[in-house]
């Protein structure tokens, strides 16, 4: 069971939150302007990375926030949670894979 | 009950570092009445008392003896207790005695003497591994007729016959650092690390620390280990910053620095104290880790060698030391390592009878120069082949062996009842494994061990391939120091290691298994039955990858998960392979690391505790008035009242017609409530819901229905809006939660730009429906400064009043279809309206109806839930496309132009009526051919139904390929499963009033 770094409350257990979504899919702003291929590819196909996940938690039975955390799939290192509209500066997290 | 051997044959005159011979006590092991002493396994007391067969195995019913003296055994698996506390396959090397313990042997029929299971060995060969796919695959009804015999006959103990009466307890903690063995590695850890002034737990499974310094008679600082051990955990318990915690196992290693402990509290004892929980649960967060839990031994494959007799060297000599007790009378002791030498030098001291020291090493050893020199019986480059005696060993056969493994013929045959046999030691690098550490071969233990800096935890000991004493214990200070040290406790420095006096260590000549008489059986998993032909079966139908092998032969799979034959099995996979072990690898290890009691990962969950009830304000009113209750999304619901001599049905048909014919009263409190407010609040709904809500007036509400992303409905509801920035919005009872965090979802990742607040107010309000011709009436009655006409109140409209005192908002939203009003007031007086509206309603006929009653209503007017839209369903598919606005983007809107979501043959929404008399099964498919037997394909499913009182016959909604096409037609409904099957009209998907006359009235 993960330590979760809620940015609000601080690290709580994995069981005080939801898996959310996938944070580096974004809605399409006008869906009627995206062909069918695009909405499918949004509405389904996600990267399955064995590395660094940019992902949305949602603190359940905390302070019902959702937040940003870059975990490491293969070792659950978290490296970073932030705010869904406050990402972090560029320099937080740069490898693709493989942990810090 | 006859009793056997009146006195502890097996027991040594004196000795015994475990045992107190001042406390004699008696116990039963099958029809025997035993003697033992406090401090006593049940193995060692019953190799004390001579017992040698204690068991069957697995799947040739082979009769079987204790093999080990840890929680690796294999083999002495008994039922200990009885009743309700019937505990099956319990390891006897690890119960404590205790007076009057029950124990009872498993998986024999008639008896343990004589089991007539044994038959199967006779065929072995017809059951190798993969035999019941190979069996039963060309004709799988074979396997329904065959199965319960083998069922019979397979398996191991028999589970209590009733629920388990034991309370268990969960508790927490954090420390700096855990270690797990309390032997002489993790001792010295811990001492130095608490010494530090780190926050230490540490962890043992056995009721002593102590580890192997229990089970060997070595030295530490001129005096015997044992007393180094006493006398390092007297001073760990001293400290404040440790908690040494024996009779506890380390079962499991997670991220992020948790670990799991089971620690058994009154397992041990006779009469526990009530208060008492059985066993206790850990959570620990630890910011780090020394494991320490030692070496298993290993044995070496030779024909027969799972007879009862055949016992770890290591066993046989900690039996001795430990409890006094000498395993047979005549041993043969067969090693590839120098551990035999001071184990046959104590035996041979205490009375055992060592016929010879088979050592297969093509070499010899300072030590076995030493033991020749003692006038013990040496054999170098020998090996033992093959054990003679089946309930008993009578004998050894032994070889010749060369360095190759290659055996020649057999040139003795050396009487004995006791095989002492050791093939080397296998770190226990399970808990290493699980943390993701890396293991290393090495070539020199013949055995894996934790890769230096392999993971994120430590290693100490024989854990990490140290085996010499005096290296352990420089490990486990330099281990408890360093860990000290990286959490900056202290300027920690490790304490000196003491000089000690400690078996010889020399090199190991790798044996896994000898040549066999065709037809002998070496067994290398005990546990499961594995044999050599075994692994050689599986590498020849190419389950040549060690996990393959793993679950084609079942090796490793038992409750020892391998301890003593995951190595040993991996390594003839190797030879088959032709490759170096370490190209086969391990499988992965996983927690526990040995079985617990799903109870204990329980604790005090269960029942109500585990699975609480959520009460809505009138629920002890409707206990008390006959509720019958089912449950939805935790929430007690009623689903009909019953009232002496009524059947279920004939109350729900009295709850429906007085709903239609006068008026009902039910609670919908668990319904979702969700406030809505801010000044974007009427654009999130437009949003979220398919249809518009910016040009709803203020004062109404309306029905809405929203969307997955993916076009699929998710939830609907009635929200009503109260002011322009102010919305109530309803929701299921199973989605109030979903609801509520997708909303959030929305509001705080998607469109942050959005002002509003969502808050939920399920629990704050209570809400009660009043529906039926004499609703309006009762209104009135309840609310007479209220203008109630229909065009004062009309339909869908909001109203807040007081009713008695009480202030109440009152939307007109009808579920049932006839005229209808929910009454909404905060949750605290909720009994208080609901008592009020029951003693008004006195005067209209009102009845008090549950879900059941509900459904029904409901299905006759087609208004459809989550049976309906089940996740699979789109508008359109319940007849609701032109419900979707064209003129804005809402969630999921643009999914429904997709190619999948307009094809044909999609299922479609429709009524299904039942002929007079008949009854639509449960769990319905809909079929054009009413024949049972004859294979077609289902034109959709039954999904809600029941008996409607209103119409007098069995009525559904059900979901039809192109449905609205099939109306008019004739289908059935039927169950092959259950063999029934009903006549059904497909009709519109709505049997009452589909003008909604009676609700808008």
């Amino acid at each position: 069971m993960m330590l979760i770094p809620c940015p609000w409350c601080g690290p709580r257990p994995e069981c005080e939150f939801e898996y959310g979504a996938d944070a580096t899919v974004q809605r399409p702003e006008d869906p009627s302007s995206v062909t069918d291929d695009e909405w499918t590819e949004y509405l389904y196909f996600r990267d399955n990375p064995k590395g660094w996940h940019k992902e949305l938690w949602f603190h359940r039975t905390g302070c019902h926030h959702w937040f940003v955390t870059e975990r490491h799939t293969v070792t659950h290192e978290i490296a970073a949670a932030y705010p869904p509209s406050d990402p972090p500066l560029p320099a937080a997290v740069t490898d693709e894979e493989g942990p810090e | 009950m006859k009793s056997a051997t009146p006195r502890q044959v097996g027991r040594t005159a004196a000795g015994g570092t475990g045992i107190d011979r001042e406390q004699p006590l008696s116990f039963t092991f099958n029809q025997y009445r035993l003697e033992g002493y406090a401090g006593d396994t049940v193995a060692s007391a019953l190799l004390a008392n001579g017992v040698r067969l204690v068991g069957r195995s697995f799947k040739y019913h082979r009769p079987r003896g204790v093999f080990g003296i840890g929680s690796e055994e294999p083999n002495a698996l008994l039922h200990i207790g009885d009743g309700a506390r019937r505990t099956p396959n319990v390891r006897a090397t690890v119960q404590e005695l205790y007076p009057e313990l029950v124990a009872t042997s498993q998986h024999h029929w008639p008896s343990l003497e004589f089991d007539l299971g044994a038959a199967i060995g006779l065929f072995g060969g017809l059951f190798p591994a993969g035999f019941y796919y190979k069996t039963f695959i060309a004709s799988p009804e074979r396997w329904l007729r065959y199965e319960k015999y083998i069922r019979r006959m397979a398996g191991l103990g028999d589970p209590p016959p009733e629920a388990d009466p034991e309370h268990y307890a969960h508790r927490h903690a954090h420390c700096d650092v855990l270690i797990s063995g309390a032997g002489p590695a993790g001792l010295a850890a811990a001492l130095a690390a608490g010494r530090a002034g780190a926050r230490v737990i540490l962890v043992d499974e056995n009721p002593e620390a102590g580890g192997h310094l229990l089970l060997a008679p070595q030295q530490i600082d001129g005096q015997p280990a044992a007393f180094w051990a006493a006398a390092a955990t007297a001073e760990l318990q001293s400290l404040p910053n440790v908690r040494v915690m024996t009779r506890t196992t380390l079962a499991g290693v997670y991220e992020h620095g948790l670990f799991t402990l089971v620690e058994k509290i009154t397992d041990h004892l006779a009469e526990p104290e009530a208060h008492l929980p059985r066993q206790r649960f850990w959570t620990v967060r630890a910011k780090d880790a020394v494991f320490a839990q030692g070496a298993i031994e290993r044995p070496i494959a030779f024909a027969n060698n799972d007879r009862p007799g055949v016992m770890l060297l290591s066993a046989i000599r900690g039996y001795l030391a430990r409890y006094g007790v000498l395993a047979g009378r005549t041993a043969v002791l067969f090693a590839n390592n120098d551990s035999v030498y001071p184990a046959a030098r104590e035996l041979a001291a205490a009375g055992l009878r060592i016929e010879a020291v088979v050592d297969s090493r093509p070499y010899t050893t300072e030590a076995s120069a030493q033991a020749r020199a003692d006038k013990l019986r040496v054999m170098n480059g020998h090996a033992v082949v093959g054990a003679r005696g089946m309930r008993g060993i009578r004998a050894a056969e032994v070889a010749l062996i060369n360095a190759a493994g290659d055996v020649k013929g057999i040139d003795h045959i050396l009487a004995c009842d006791l095989i002492g046999v050791s093939g080397g030691w296998n770190p226990a690098v399970h808990l290493h494994a699980q943390s993701r550490g890396g293991l290393a071969y090495r070539e020199d233990l013949a055995a894996f061990v934790p890769q230096s800096a392999g993971g994120p935890y430590r290693n100490a000991g024989a854990c990490a391939g140290v085996y010499d004493l005096a290296g352990c214990l420089r490990q486990g200070f330099a281990a408890g120091a360093a860990a000290a040290r990286a959490l900056g406790v202290d300027q920690a420095h490790e304490p000196p290691a003491p000089p000690v006096q400690a078996d010889p260590t020399g090199p190991l000549h790798a044996l896994w298994a000898v040549e066999a008489p065709k037809g002998a059986k070496r067994f290398v998993d005990f546990q499961n039955d594995v044999t050599t032909r075994d692994i050689a079966l599986a590498h020849r139908e190419n389950y040549a990858s060690v996990e393959h092998l793993k679950r084609y032969t079942t090796l490793g799979m038992g409750t020892d998960q391998g301890k003593t034959s995951n190595v040993v099995g991996l390594a003839r996979l190797a030879a088959r392979r032709g490759e170096p072990i370490p190209a086969v690898g391990t499988t992965t290890y996983r927690p526990p690391y040995t079985p617990f009691t799903m109870n204990a990962m329980a604790g005090g969950r269960h029942g109500e505790i585990g699975r609480p009830v959520r009460r809505t304000a009138v629920h002890d009113w409707h206990a008390a008035n006959g509720a019958v209750w089912t449950d939805a999304a935790g929430w007690a619901r009623p689903m009909y009242y019953v009232t002496d001599g009524q059947s279920a049905q004939e109350r729900i048909n009295e709850e429906v017609l007085a709903v239609r014919q006068a008026a009902g009263l039910i609670d919908v409190s668990t319904l979702g409530k969700l406030d809505i407010q801010g000044p974007d609040a009427a654009k999130l709904l437009d949003r979220v819901y398919i249809n518009n809500w910016s040009n709803l007036a203020v004062g109404r509400g309306r029905y809405g229905v929203m969307l997955r992303e993916d076009g699929r409905i998710f939830d609907d509801g009635v929200t009503m809006r109260l002011g322009e920035q102010h919305f109530h919005m309803t929701t299921t009872t199973n989605h109030s939660s979903k609801v509520y965090e997708f909303l959030e979802y929305l509001l705080q990742v998607v469109w942050p730009d959005l002002r509003v607040f969502v808050t939920p107010v399920t629990e704050q309000w209570f809400a009660a429906a009043i529906s039926g011709p004499n609703a309006r009436a009762l209104l009135a009655d309840l609310a007479p400064d209220l203008d109630v006409s229909n065009e004062g109140f009309p339909m869908m409209a909001v109203r807040e009043t007081v009713i008695a005192g009480i202030p109440a908002r009152i939307f007109r939203i009808s579920f049932s279809g006839e005229l209808a009003y929910e009454i909404n007031v905060d949750a605290d007086f909720g009994l208080g309206i609901w008592n009020t509206i029951l003693a008004a309603g006195v005067a209209r006929d009102l009845k008090v109806y549950g879900t059941e009653a509900m459904g029904i209503l409901r299905i006759e007017k087609g208004h459809f839930t989550h049976a309906e839209a089940d996740g699979r369903i789109t508008p359109d598919d319940l007849g609701l496309a032109g419900m979707v606005s064209a003129k804005k983007d809402c969630i999921g809107k643009r999914s429904l132009s997709l190619p999948g979501l307009t094809a044909p043959g999609r299922l479609q929404l429709v009524g299904v009526m039942a002929r007079e008399g008949e009854s639509i099964p449960v769990g319905a498919q809909i079929a054009a051919d009413g024949n049972l037997d004859s294979p077609q394909e289902s034109l959709g499913h039954v999904t809600s139904h029941g008996y409607s009182a209103t119409l007098g016959r069995h009525i559904g909604l059900a979901l039809v390929r192109d449905g609205r096409e099939a109306i008019g037609r004739s289908l059935y409904a039927i169950s092959p499963v259950q063999g029934q099957k009903a006549s059904v009209d497909v009709v519109a998907p709505c049997f009452y009033d589909p003008e909604g006359h009676r609700q808008r009235g």
